[in-house]
């Protein structure tokens, strides 16, 4: 029987929501890891069983588990992440130059064939690698050394590497974002690292068009099509058709084209989600009411999703790693709120459920499909 | 101070259940009893603690982790500075604790 497990990060906790095919009827487990900060859990596609957390607290610092059951036992894994050399500095909100400090975890990106290999986006902004299951990281410091380095700066949740995606056609190739620096891409590796923000515009810049500088929210690929790029960016929703080399504008009718999360339907390439948030300093979504916003045709032309979802008083906000879809037959899309609920659609964002209802504020989702 | 004493050594909740710790802790001591040597064999026994108590390259006490005995702040004591005779010889324990800093 197929079936599905959605991996849930808290601001207190993780949880593992657990149901078969039809995604009707939920088990939750949890919550694993009480009390601490659980950015992001992610399996790896290439061993279901195996599961990676980031597990993070301001009094005790970075912990990142690992479980080789699917979530039923956990084991502390390696914590020590140390930059390379000597760190250098980025600029700090002020413009002034800040020593790079390793805050936490904010991504675990599993390599697409090996449970062992696993990928770390962090915050002060940089990306680390392990190739023995966690035990222990190495920073690939081409990123964080590239020539724009120190004039990266930090967005209002810190200066995050919070993307990190895997050209399934190229295994060379690796796409990254950083608030508030951009989007890169290596084509070896994880060795160099180019810039690709051509066409992204920000206010609040210098340079509005500037190589670097942009706060990304988040980037999503199909790995059918892996040339296309989809990417919130903290105004604008942007898609790119050759790998990032170039972007364009596909916000259209969307009620604002602020928000978080984007995410790509597992079996149509030109079909979208994001979820429109107010403003930069108004993070709940426009008039109250919670609504997905799907593109049957690759961006521009937007349509709302809110069977099942508030559509009054409704001020919650949904983060940039909190959404996630299965692969079933009829695509599962799932998020969550800061508001502590999970909704699922199992009709690919036609009618929407809760999962659970008041959790700790949920700071990221993933989802396994399950043989 | 020296020989082999046996230190009580109380943590903080979220450190407990990351250990998997019930209870209080008690460590053997070979040697000076001083915040870096408990430290030291609290990390031996205890791997997965590395990092949440002290840096692990500087072993700098992280900012918001306090360390009480007897009554006593010793957070901002020398990490090589001996503890008071109390906690050497077991009769106080020594407090790890997490800066009350809501949350």
């Amino acid at each position: 029987m197929t079936g599905v497990r959605v991996l849930v990060g808290t601001r207190k906790g993780a949880f593992i929501c657990s149901s078969d095919g039809t995604r009707q009827d939920w088990d939750v487990t949890g919550p694993l890891f009480g009390g601490w900060e659980i950015y992001h859990v992610k399996g790896s596609p290439a061993d279901a069983n195996r599961l990676y957390a980031s597990q993070t607290s301001g009094w005790s610092g970075q912990v990142i588990q690992r479980s080789d059951d699917g979530g039923k036992t956990w084991e502390p894994v390696g914590n020590k992440f140390s930059y390379d050399g000597t760190p250098g500095t980025h600029q700090w909100y002020d413009g002034t130059p800040h020593p790079w400090e390793f805050a936490r975890v904010w991504h675990l990106e599993p390599s697409l064939h090996d449970p062992d290999t696993v990928y770390a986006g962090v915050e002060d902004a940089g990306l680390f690698k392990s190739g023995d299951g966690g035990q222990t990281w190495v920073e690939l410091p081409g990123l964080r050394g590239h020539d724009s380095g120190s004039s990266w700066q930090p967005g209002a949740g810190g200066m995050c590497l919070h993307t990190i995606i895997q050209d399934p056609a190229n295994p060379a190739r690796i796409f990254t974002a950083i608030s508030a620096a951009g989007a890169f891409r290596s084509d070896d590796s994880g060795q160099t690292w180019r810039p690709i923000n051509r066409g992204l515009h920000s206010e609040g810049i210098p340079d509005e068009d500037a190589e670097v500088g942009h706060c990304v929210h988040r980037i999503a690929m199909h790995p059918s099509r892996p040339s296309v790029l989809f990417m919130q960016k903290h105004w604008d929703v942007m898609r790119s058709d050759d790998a990032g080399d170039s972007w364009h504008e596909i916000s259209g009718n969307l009620p604002t084209d602020f928000g978080f999360p984007i995410d790509v339907h597992a079996h149509e390439p030109d079909t979208i989600y994001v979820v429109p948030i107010t403003s930069d300093s108004l993070h709940y979504p426009p008039d109250g009411k919670l609504r997905v916003y799907r593109s049957r045709t690759g961006g521009d032309e937007w349509q709302p999703l809110t069977a099942g979802l508030p559509q009054r008083d409704c001020y919650v906000n949904v983060y940039r790693d909190a959404m996630a879809v299965d692969s079933l037959d009829e695509c599962g899309v799932y998020f969550g709120t800061t508001g502590g609920q999970v909704y699922a659609s199992a009709d690919a964002g036609d009618t929407w459920s809760p999962i659970v209802r008041d959790l700790p504020a949920v700071l990221s989702v993933e989802v396994q499909t399950l043989p | 101070m020296g020989g082999s004493d046996v230190i009580r050594v109380v943590l903080p909740s979220h450190l407990r259940r990351l250990a998997s710790i019930q209870g209080e802790v008690q460590l053997e001591i070979a040697g000076a009893v001083t915040q870096c040597s408990v430290l030291d064999a609290l990390e031996t026994r205890y791997p997965m603690l590395r990092g949440t108590i002290r840096d692990q390259d500087s072993k700098r006490r992280r900012a918001f982790i306090r360390f009480f005995a007897c009554e006593e702040d010793l957070s901002h004591e020398l990490p090589d500075a001996p503890l008071p005779a109390a906690v050497a010889a077991g009769s106080e324990p020594y407090l790890i604790v997490g800066a009350m800093a809501g949350g």
